[in-house]
């Protein structure tokens, strides 16, 4: 059976790679600790030794459209080319193909169709800097196939946070459920507070540091109850406009599951949003 | 209202290189050429296959006629588009972040809760 190496929950900002390949007058001067951050925290993904990557992030309006618009969306396709002309233009994100594990993908949409979640499916998906940040950040080798899984953060009417929890939990069951010897890392990435195109974009913090510290405080201690209680579509909305991407965080707490304290926890406060990452080991901390 | 047109304005500009200098260049006329021969194309369908009823309404024509993405924001746009877009167009005349702050300045006198973005 497959075992879950890793569960790994991040954010996903689109500047890190422009950041930390800069040089010079270029550098910004939060560049360095930042890579440090990050480098910290792809050594808890290299140690867990994975075969294969589920990736769970959310298509930004490249390919999934308006007319067309599916809440949850698995990739089963042998390749993904990633990245968009719009993120090259506004980011400096670099073209990408990654491999994709479609023994997997279908594994995962069988069962997910069977275990109550309608998942839509694509065998052509041209991915977007949701997935392939935490590529550059966790495995810049992009060296291993991967199950891209997209959930609707973005697009109202979107489900529920519970539902993402449980869309989660049931990820978790699936990869552990494929009768293949494999070691799967699960790793998804999501926002803390954020607001894009509002009043308070772009600030010296995040839009709403409180949140964002209460955020981490959930995530890192497996608070499910806790976030719960306090999130829904409503009050989403408080922290920054864009908030919603942290119910992809929330679906991670589901993988991870209820009460699952993170075996790495850090943070990062930058202007306009903070950085967070987490690491949780199901099956104990690697040697 | 129509916000599933504006955003499949925003939308359709945003992933062309060209259309993007062309609005950028030439708002009103790009709108109207838009309108008059996108609205109703069906993305992702043979041309012929059009729709018939899509329209954008005197307002909504405006407030991409003008570049006024705080009118744009009024109407339910939604922010995700519309920032991409206006920071394609226009952060190059600026310094660092500069455009991307006067943007959220400008949007200032909106308090919660938003303007509704479902379509």
């Amino acid at each position: 059976m497959a075992t879950v190496a890793a569960v790994i929950a991040s954010t996903h900002h689109p500047f890190y790679y422009r950041a930390s390949t800069a040089t010079g007058a270029d550098r910004p001067p939060f560049a360095d600790a930042w890579v440090a951050k990050i480098e910290a925290f792809r050594e808890t993904l290299t140690k867990a030794r994975p075969d294969i990557l589920v990736m769970v992030g959310s298509d930004h309006f490249h390919q999934l459209w308006l007319d067309n618009m599916p809440q949850f969306l698995v990739g089963k396709a042998p390749y993904f080319d990633a990245n968009w002309y719009n993120e090259e233009r506004e980011f400096g994100l670099p073209r990408m193909r990654l491999a994709g594990d479609e023994q997997l993908a279908g594994h995962i949409l069988r069962n997910g169709l069977d275990a109550g979640f309608d998942l839509a499916f694509s065998n052509e998906l041209r991915i977007d800097h949701s997935i392939t940040c935490p590529i550059i950040t966790l495995r810049p080798d992009a060296d291993l196939p991967i199950v891209p899984i997209y959930t609707n953060i973005f697009a109202p009417p979107l489900p529920r946070p519970g539902r993402f929890v449980e869309l989660g939990r049931t990820i978790r069951q699936l990869v552990e459920s494929w009768p293949i010897d494999k070691r799967v890392a699960i790793i998804g990435t999501g926002h803390l507070s954020l607001e894009l195109g509002g009043p308070r974009q772009f600030g010296a913090h995040g839009p709403d540091p409180e949140f964002d510290r209460k955020a981490v405080d959930w995530i890192a201690s497996g608070d499910l109850d806790g976030c719960l209680a306090e999130v829904t579509l409503d009050s989403l909305h408080l922290p920054g406009n864009a908030t919603h991407g942290f119910m992809d965080f929330m679906l991670m707490m589901g993988v991870a599951g209820a009460g699952a304290k993170a075996d790495h926890v850090d943070s990062l406060d930058l202007f306009h949003t903070m950085e967070a990452y987490f690491t949780w080991y199901p099956n104990g901390v690697p040697a | 209202m129509s916000k599933y047109l504006l955003n499949k304005f925003l939308y359709t500009v945003d992933r062309d290189p060209d259309l993007v200098e062309r609005y950028r260049e030439d708002a009103a006329g790009t709108v109207d050429w838009w309108e008059r021969e996108l609205a109703n194309q069906v993305l992702n369908c043979a041309v012929a296959e059009k729709s018939t009823w899509l329209a954008f309404t005197d307002e909504e024509r405006t407030a991409l006629r003008e570049h006024d993405h705080v009118k744009l924001f009024e109407l339910g746009a939604h922010p995700f588009l519309t920032l991409t877009l206006f920071i394609a167009m226009f952060e190059r005349d600026h310094g660092p972040l500069e455009y991307q702050k006067a943007y959220g300045r400008a949007l200032q006198h909106h308090a919660l809760p938003y303007p509704d973005i479902a379509t």
